[in-house]
């Protein structure tokens, strides 16, 4: 580098300005890749974005925290979109009455499995209890996953990766799942996905039906909330049974 | 649009006034999420306004976990020591949480269908 480049490089390097142009830079190049897969599920816009934003901050020896003093603008405004998530739930709230018996027992036995599965399979193949921790939320939409993740001490990074993982998991092989099993009603089909990994199943069930994407937008919001309420209740029997 | 941020913001601040100030293991923005859910359902539905700016923060809603997820760098160690408990954690309870909803929706809801399908 010549110094005067050297010289702009320190000024962007330890501004704000870079870290949030990176961001939305990489996200709409992902954004655009995507839509170019025809919005398969396994190009996930995030998941691009992640991985170039840790290439390109590994390759200049940036480190995370100068990243996110740019970044922090993005972030903060999860906070307020999770506030927001009330509007599109209170839209799904009419149907919730009709069917309220299968919702809400669908809704607790899933939200149950997702959070006790996923730390006995995880501490049954030797996880450790932050790890453990951050892997209890995962199938609950990411802001509120990783607000949980925070309150009950795992670590929330790792939890919104892990939280896009089995978002992408479910939108791939639900479809496979269900047919084996011989489920075709579309409210059940989306409602299940919804519950298993919220927003990005959610995105496939509604490229299936309108019914099914409504039923899993639903059950997204629902398990969201039941999660928030029930993960940081059950904290004390969790921990006493992972051993911590 | 400003009206309906500051009212997301002022529904932020009330929950997280009520996580901190009760001590609620709960994350602030979620009780304001509830909360905020609450107001929609009394006043019968959401301000045109608010209805517009929620569509809007939540259509790029992935964009504002990328500064999070990137965050993933600093814990790439952790991934790599324990990446099978995390492969096997993942497609294990993804799959029973999905067979399980399923299930326990069909077998209430089979009565309703029946009865439908009973019915001349």
């Amino acid at each position: 580098m010549t110094p005067k480049l050297a010289e702009i490089w320190v000024y962007l390097a330890a501004s704000p300005l870079l870290g949030l142009t990176v961001t939305l830079v990489a996200y709409q190049g992902a954004y655009w890749l995507y839509r170019r897969a025809g919005c398969n599920p396994l190009a996930n816009p995030v998941l691009i974005a992640v991985t170039a934003l840790v290439a390109l901050l590994t390759l200049t020896g940036t480190s995370y925290p100068t990243y996110f003093a740019g970044a922090q603008f993005v972030h903060f405004l999860l906070g307020p979109a999770t506030v927001a998530l009330a509007v599109p739930l209170y839209a799904q709230f009419r149907r919730v009455r009709t069917l309220l018996v299968p919702v809400a027992a669908g809704l607790v036995a899933g939200c149950l499995t997702a959070i006790l599965t996923a730390i006995a399979v995880g501490k049954w193949c030797g996880a450790s209890t932050p790890t453990l921790l951050s892997l209890a939320p995962k199938s609950v939409t990411t802001p509120i996953a990783m607000g949980v993740a925070e309150r009950i001490g795992g670590i929330p990074s790792l939890t919104a990766v892990l939280v896009i993982a089995t978002g992408i998991l479910g939108a791939v092989g639900a479809r496979w799942l269900f047919n084996s099993m011989r489920i075709d009603d579309p409210a059940i089909r989306g409602f299940a996905i919804g519950v298993a990994s919220h927003g990005i199943g959610t995105a496939r069930a509604f490229q299936v039906s309108e019914e099914a994407g409504a039923f899993a937008a639903l059950a997204m919001g629902l398990n969201g909330a039941l999660t928030a309420l029930l993960l940081p209740a059950l904290l004390p029997l969790l921990r006493a049974w992972m051993g911590a | 649009m400003l009206e309906a941020l500051t009212q997301l913001l002022l529904f932020q601040l009330a929950g997280e006034v009520v996580a901190r100030g009760l001590d609620l293991p709960v994350p602030g923005p979620v009780l304001g999420m509830l909360f905020l859910l609450a107001a929609l359902v009394l006043r019968s539905g959401p301000s045109h306004e608010l209805q517009a700016t929620s569509h809007g923060l939540l259509q790029h809603l992935s964009l504002l976990f990328v500064p999070a997820g990137t965050g993933i760098m600093v814990h790439l160690h952790r991934v790599a020591d324990e990446w099978l408990p995390l492969v096997a954690a993942l497609l294990a309870s993804t799959a029973a949480t999905l067979a399980v909803t399923a299930l326990v929706m069909k077998l209430l809801m089979r009565p309703r269908t029946a009865a439908a399908a009973d019915a001349p």
